[in-house]
């Protein structure tokens, strides 16, 4: 070979071709470049949820450089003057310090609480989209319970770093969880007494919680979620059927360019979006609680949103008391069924449900389309149900705000939460039942007489109709099958009419694209073999 | 679709990537071929030189550029904006939010700046994967099956049952052994001294304990006047701390007829006694999950625990009238010491706070 001077564009061709040489990473590096993405928005509903985690993880390790997780006795001497003075823990002293001592401080707090909070928000309102459209479903049941279990760890996440500043009101949510450890029979107060290390509150549970906070929960959530991504990966995303998108195959983009970087812009939105609110909204002002001190409380106080619901159901919980006479008598006080039983329920059936699915529809195929929520009226009707149930227990959890604001009686709010608890889910389901057989009868219908145009005409006899426009084929006779996905029923749908001035409230709106469109190709299709083998290539 | 799959795996069906009148194009579309990918619809969404390209092109540059602004803004502000808290409406209430604005504002740019390049300057697609899904070939399956099933053979442990049972045996204490500690450490008698069951109220060496406020000091009756409470705390060192988060207590002084009710229902429910003249003493710790039941309506005599609504009646003995709980409050006995001052008679007669198994 003759040599030759150095050619520095050719540096990462060269490069490229060392690395490959060593370690044989071209094939699987094209192999994950190509990788095929179907896309809707409400797949971004998880990458929320990942996004803010990314952000919890890099707020978190800012907060622990600064964070003292002690419950040793200090005098507080800080710069926030109206609690100078005052004996508090070291954990809630330092946490002042974060707000008040270090720059830039407070809003890394801020930011840290609010992406938690959409954390779990992310995952409940991705959780509805895989069950209202069926995503579920095998093969990919065990990606359901990976997403189940990590609600109830990002819970566990969520309630251990509240519970850290040692502030009055996160003092009081710990006494609540020791009390509901307290109340689970047999074991309940050896279980309490081996987590506070004797009576509450000890000295000790700040920094066995900071512990779980910052090592062990984290690490859970770390691997679920690499294992939850891995499997989305390794069974590739399900997609909405359409054109051209069967059981079989993924319709969308290759994973790199175009998907990559909308995920990377998506990424810098989430973050931006939680950096707005760290900065613009307050969020626990722990300063304004005061230290924790056990005979203080104030009415509104409220956890974070995703206790609320086990907050509700605690309030609605008639006082059932079950006495065992054996011996000396044993107790099982009303607090344990609607703290330890009911999560427990809900996590059994959450974990079960694909499989009491499947075996209910007898339907143990694997699928990899969606379903409309409308067609599967049964499921979607218990998933309403369900939603109404935890959205009755959450509102019942700011019962007493509700009740002050609105000037109603605060017993009536427990009773109209009581009842309401019993008998709204089963009237959800009927009544979501129903919209949902009214959609696809509505769909069916367009599919065989077409869309309303608007106009109207005289038949010679005097009568008026109204001159649909057929989908189908242009005798007027073609009727269409349903074909699982939306139906058009305006004529700008079809883009029948003229361009329309962009509204105030709607955007324009334009055919619906289809996600194949053979009517312009401008890629040749692929050739056939004998074209390929033929040697035309050759020169 | 399958069978070409399967096929498109001989070499013999390939493109030349080496051809040099393949555009990159065409070498990006076979590599897709290759892992079973077909590029269906490939189609720029601007025309290069265009006016509508040009004028994306200045969109996108000009979200970076804002983003390069926002963040020099907000190192500005972080280094010479006043942080330091100082009381009243200093500048620095502005601080946080000013670092929100700036850095949401970066941060925001960037993003809508990539989305923008994405989503309308990269050329649209629409490509096709085949998923290779379904159960793996049977044949596989078996392989694997019987390649384990043959280890299983291999080692032997059907025909020497021995070396099986004493492995068990030997490792079920290993993995004892790992867990041994942490639940060891961890186990704490919740009985140890009572514990459970006292509170700082309980008199010591004969001692009457007194009946201390917030700041310590000592509680005489014409302290409170008729309808007002007052929580107290044992008088004893650290009493009020929360050392002794059980002993908080709620003094009461009833009115005259409401009085003549509580002592009568003190008698029903086995407390005669406990009373001193017109005043009760009841336990701040709600039995239903232990937060403080500390809103006191004078004029119902109601005790409302805010966390979850419970409601006691202080002159039926603090019965519970609604809500979740289920137990009363605990009555403290008190009298008056030849001081003047209120002491616990004797400590609570019943467990204080939050319900459990095995409460006496």
């Amino acid at each position: 070979m003759k040599r030759r001077k150095f050619d520095v564009a050719a540096v990462p061709g060269n490069t490229a071709r060392a690395v490959d040489d060593r370690f044989q990473v071209a094939t699987p590096l094209r192999r994950l470049l190509n990788k095929v993405f179907p896309d809707h928005w409400s797949f971004l509903l998880g990458e929320i949820a990942l996004f803010s985690f990314i952000v919890l993880l890099l707020t978190g390790v800012f907060l622990t450089f600064f964070f003292e997780p002690a419950m040793t006795e200090v005098i507080y001497n800080g710069s926030y003057a109206p609690l100078r003075g005052t004996p508090m823990s070291a954990a809630y002293a330092s946490t002042l310090d974060i707000s008040f001592d270090v720059r830039g401080g407070l809003i890394m707090r801020q930011m840290h609480h609010w992406a938690a909070l959409l954390f779990m928000a992310a995952i409940v309102v991705h959780m509805l989209r895989v069950f209202f459209t069926g995503a579920f479903r095998k093969p990919r049941e065990t990606n359901w319970i990976i997403g189940s279990l990590l609600f109830w760890v990002g819970f566990l996440a969520g309630f251990t770093g509240y519970s850290l500043p040692d502030d009055g009101l996160s003092g009081t949510g710990l006494r609540i969880a020791s009390a509901i450890m307290l109340s689970i029979p047999v074991i309940g107060s050896w279980v309490t007494a081996a987590v506070f290390n004797g009576e509450f509150p000890g000295t000790i549970i700040i920094s066995r919680f900071f512990i779980a906070h910052v090592l062990l929960i984290p690490g859970l959530l770390v691997a679920l979620i690499t294992v939850h991504l891995g499997l989305v990966f390794k069974q590739k995303h399900t997609q909405w059927p359409g054109p051209g998108r069967t059981n079989g195959n993924v319709v969308g983009e290759r994973m790199f360019p175009r998907y990559a970087i909308k995920q990377g812009g998506f990424f810098m939105v989430v973050f931006g979006v939680i950096a707005l609110m760290g900065g613009l909204f307050q969020i626990n002002p722990v300063w304004l609680f005061g230290p924790y001190e056990a005979w203080v409380v104030s009415a509104a106080s409220q956890p974070d949103w995703y206790v609320m619901f086990l907050d509700g159901s605690t309030r609605l919980m008639p006082d059932w008391e079950i006495t065992i006479p054996i011996g000396e008598g044993y107790v099982i006080p009303p607090l344990f069924w609607p703290t330890v039983v009911l999560p427990g329920i809900l996590v059994a059936i959450s974990l079960l449900y694909p499989f009491m699915e499947a075996r209910h529809l007898k339907d143990y195929r694997s699928h990899n389309l969606l379903q409309r929520p409308r067609d599967v009226p049964f499921r979607t009707g218990l998933g309403v149900m369900a939603l109404t149930f935890y959205v009755i227990l959450t509102l019942s959890g700011a019962n007493d705000v509700i009740a002050d604001k609105f000037q109603i009686s605060l017993n009536a709010m427990t009773w109209a939460g009581r009842i309401g608890l019993l008998l709204l889910p089963p009237l959800a389901y009927y009544v979501t039942y129903r919209i949902c057989l009214g959609l696809q009868q509505h769909d069916r219908e367009v599919l065989a007489h077409g869309v309303e145009t608007g106009i109207i005409r005289r038949l010679p006899d005097g009568r008026f109709v109204e001159v649909h426009q057929p989908l189908g084929a242009g005798d007027g006779h073609g009727e269409l099958d349903y074909a699982g996905w939306v139906v058009p029923k305006k004529m700008n749908r079809l883009g029948a009419l003229g361009p329309a001035i962009r509204g105030f409230f709607y955007p324009i709106e334009r055919p619906a694209e289809a996600p194949v469109s053979p009517g312009h190709p401008p890629v040749e299709p692929r050739p056939e073999r004998e074209e390929i083998t033929s040697g035309e290539n050759r020169p | 679709m399958s069978s070409q799959t399967g096929q498109s795996n001989l070499p013999s069906q390939r493109v030349d990537v080496n051809d040099p009148r393949l555009s990159r194009f065409d070498i990006v579309r076979e590599g897709a071929r290759r892992d079973d990918i077909e590029i269906v619809h490939y189609e720029p969404q601007v025309a290069p030189g265009t006016k509508a390209e040009r004028r994306l092109v200045r969109t996108v540059a000009g979200f970076f550029l804002l983003t390069g602004l926002a963040a020099t803004a907000f190192l500005a502000i972080y280094i010479w904006w006043p942080w330091e808290y100082e009381p009243g409406r200093g500048g620095d209430k502005l601080y946080t939010p000013l670092l929100g604005v700036t850095l949401g504002v970066a941060l925001l740019g960037i993003g809508f700046g990539i989305l923008t390049w994405g989503k309308k300057l990269l050329p649209k697609e629409v490509s096709i994967q085949d998923r290779h899904e379904g159960a793996p070939p049977a044949e596989d399956q078996r392989i694997t099956g019987e390649t384990m099933a043959y280890m299983a053979d291999e080692l032997g442990v059907k025909r020497r049952p021995l070396l099986g049972v004493s492995l068990l045996a030997g490792l079920l204490p290993v993995g004892a052994v790992a867990a041994a500690p942490l639940v060891g450490g961890l186990i704490s008698d919740p009985h140890k001294d009572d514990q459970m069951l006292t509170t700082g109220f309980a008199p010591r060496d004969g001692q009457k304990i007194r009946l201390v406020r917030e700041d310590g000091r000592p509680i005489r009756p014409a302290d409170i006047s008729a309808g007002g409470q007052i929580t107290v705390f044992p008088g004893v060192e650290h009493g009020v701390s929360n050392r002794y988060a059980d002993s908080p207590t709620l003094l009461i002084h009833l009115r005259e007829d409401d009085a003549v009710e509580s002592r009568r229902a003190n008698e029903r429910a086995g407390h005669g006694g406990y009373m001193w003249g017109n005043y009760a003493a009841y336990s701040k710790v709600c039995t239903h999950a232990g937060c403080p039941a500390s809103l006191y309506e004078q004029q119902t005599n109601r005790l409302l625990c805010p966390c979850h609504q419970s409601q006691f009646l202080i002159t039926d003995n603090a019965k519970p009238i609604f809500g979740p709980a289920s137990r009363r409050l605990p009555q403290l006995p008190i009298e008056v010491d030849a001081e003047g001052y209120f002491v616990a008679t004797s400590d609570y007669t019943e467990a204080v706070g939050p319900d459990f198994w095995e409460r006496p």
